[in-house]
């Protein structure tokens, strides 16, 4: 039966990826299961099996074929999708960069895990930071709602701007994790996303194209020049599309979210769920008097570089959290980025790293307090002496 | 088409390397690729048998209207030498692998 009226439903995040999906109702999903993203496709392969998409699945015997698969529907005109984790996002390494190198604009959910040895099937962000150089739109949810939000959106940011578009959601803690999620009616999703337009469709045999031909010396640099320029003209349109669902959704979208920023001396900048503990612990500490702030990244790729600059200019100190060991010997991925992102300032913050939460390890509320108060001693201190450390990791 | 117009800068190239129109491999003239040999044709010796035609790797023998073997099209051989090893032809095969200077 068709969803009139917008609706509150509980859901996981799997099931509400799942959701966002059969109200999309792409032309082709190639997938291949693996934890703990198996949900999620085991739900919509239930849509597909009793009819209420008209979704073409194609069931794969590997990741590396399932984003094969996905270029080549993209490829010939269809709308496409596809979700998966850690190993598997691993085995489409060398697809991720033909899919964006193609500009094809499949939409994935990755149902972010740690990647092995050892292997650990809990969530962290591993596998999408490598990810990271692959030419996709990254966006990043803090909970059930916004996947179902940042699904629906990714469909048209993709299709504008010719890239593909990952959906990240932290495996199990908001994957398996129950919420109240409200979705809208099915003819507004369908509207919102329209029909997919393409200048270029292999399927079209009126128009013949070539597509994947060899590129060398001679041509390759420009074409990874205009593939770097629709990633560095991304932003304005992940931005329009976000106006636009609020106008259906009434649920605001940036490329960040600032939680009690604005009076904040000291703040914290995380991706996905941390997200949420980490705004709880920011109102306890204000009853305790403390200046504490979150900068949430929502979009990594394009990297918000504007927007943190001016978020983090003012401030005391902030502690980058990184859910993933870049093996860098120097801190994580996004710590690198943030701070380089903020050398331009005249008035630097001092910036502290946190490899934190590898392999599902919790954390608590009391996780970020602690990094807050760490964040009082350094502004005290005038200085970082360490600033590469562990959160919760036995010494 | 042109496909060695080095003039067009990346905001002209259509996106993602694709190119527009079919049959664009016949502008790719590969027979520059050949080293060394190249096949040459002895027709007095020829049984028109097609079967340099079939193994070709390329599209590089020529096929009259009327089906029977022509001469090689050196734009696009690329000397590997298939056709004169799998030529039936006897006692002497109707095509020899000659050696070629650029
Ligand atoms: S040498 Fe090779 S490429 Fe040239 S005609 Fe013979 S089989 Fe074809
Ligand atoms: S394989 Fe030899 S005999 Fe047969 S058609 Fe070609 S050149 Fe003639």
């Amino acid at each position: 039966m068709a969803q009139k009226t917008k609706e509150l439903m509980a859901l996981t995040g799997n099931e509400a990826a799942a959701y966002a999906m059969k109200q999309i109702n792409p032309d082709v999903v190639a997938a291949y299961p693996i934890t703990p993203q198996t949900e999620l496709m085991q739900t919509f392969a239930q849509y597909v099996a009793d009819g209420l998409v008209d979704t073409e699945l194609v069931a794969v015997e590997s990741e590396h074929s399932a984003m094969s698969a996905c270029v080549g529907a993209a490829a010939g005109g269809a709308r496409t999708m596809t979700a998966t984790s850690s190993q598997g996002l691993a085995l489409m390494w060398e697809v991720l960069y033909i899919a964006s190198g193609l500009r094809l604009p499949i939409v994935m959910s990755v149902v972010n895990r740690a990647l092995s040895a050892p292997i650990n099937i809990h969530g962290d962000h591993s596998d999408s930071m490598g990810a990271r150089d692959s030419g996709w739109i990254q966006l990043w949810s803090e909970n059930a709602q916004e996947v179902y939000d940042n699904l629906i959106q990714a469909v048209r940011i993709a299709e504008e701007v010719f890239l593909p578009v990952m959906v990240n959601l932290d495996g199990f803690i908001i994957s398996h994790g129950v919420e109240v999620v409200e979705t809208l009616p099915d003819d507004t999703v369908k509207e919102f996303v329209g029909e997919r337009k393409s200048p270029y469709r292999l399927l079209d045999i009126d128009h013949p194209i070539t597509v994947g031909a060899l590129d060398l010396q001679d041509y390759y640099m420009e074409h990874k020049r205009s593939q770097a320029e629709a990633m560095r003209t991304a932003m304005p349109t992940i931005l329009k599309v976000g106006k636009e669902f609020e106008g259906i959704a009434g649920r605001n979208y940036e490329a960040v979210e600032n939680y009690r920023l604005e009076d904040a001396e000291l703040v914290v900048v995380a991706l996905g769920s941390t997200c949420g503990t980490a705004k709880d612990a920011i109102d306890e500490l204000r009853e305790e008097g403390i200046e504490a702030g979150l900068l949430k990244i929502r979009v990594f790729r394009p990297f918000p570089w504007e927007e943190i600059k001016s978020a983090l200019g003012s401030k005391k100190a902030v502690a980058v959290m990184d859910r993933a060991e870049g093996m860098s010997a120097v801190g994580g991925p996004l710590f690198h980025e943030i701070r380089s992102c903020l050398y331009d300032l005249t008035n630097r913050p001092l910036t502290v790293n946190y490899i934190y939460g590898l392999g599902g390890r919790d954390v608590a509320i009391e996780d970020i307090k602690k990094v807050f108060y760490d964040l009082v001693s350094i502004a005290k201190l005038g200085k970082v002496e360490d600033f590469y450390r562990y959160l919760g990791v036995r010494e | 088409m042109k496909l060695t117009d080095k003039s067009q800068g990346w905001k002209e190239l259509p996106i993602g390397g694709i190119i527009p129109g079919g049959g664009t491999s016949r502008a790719y003239k590969t027979g520059t690729w050949r080293t060394g040999k190249k096949p040459v044709w002895h027709p007095e010796r020829c049984i028109q048998c097609l079967s340099c035609w079939i193994y070709c790797p390329d599209d590089a023998i020529f096929i009259t209207e009327d089906g029977k073997r022509a001469d090689f099209n050196y734009e696009y051989c690329k000397g590997c030498g298939i056709c004169a090893r799998e030529c039936p032809a006897k006692p002497e095969k109707a095509i020899e692998m000659v050696d070629e200077l650029r």
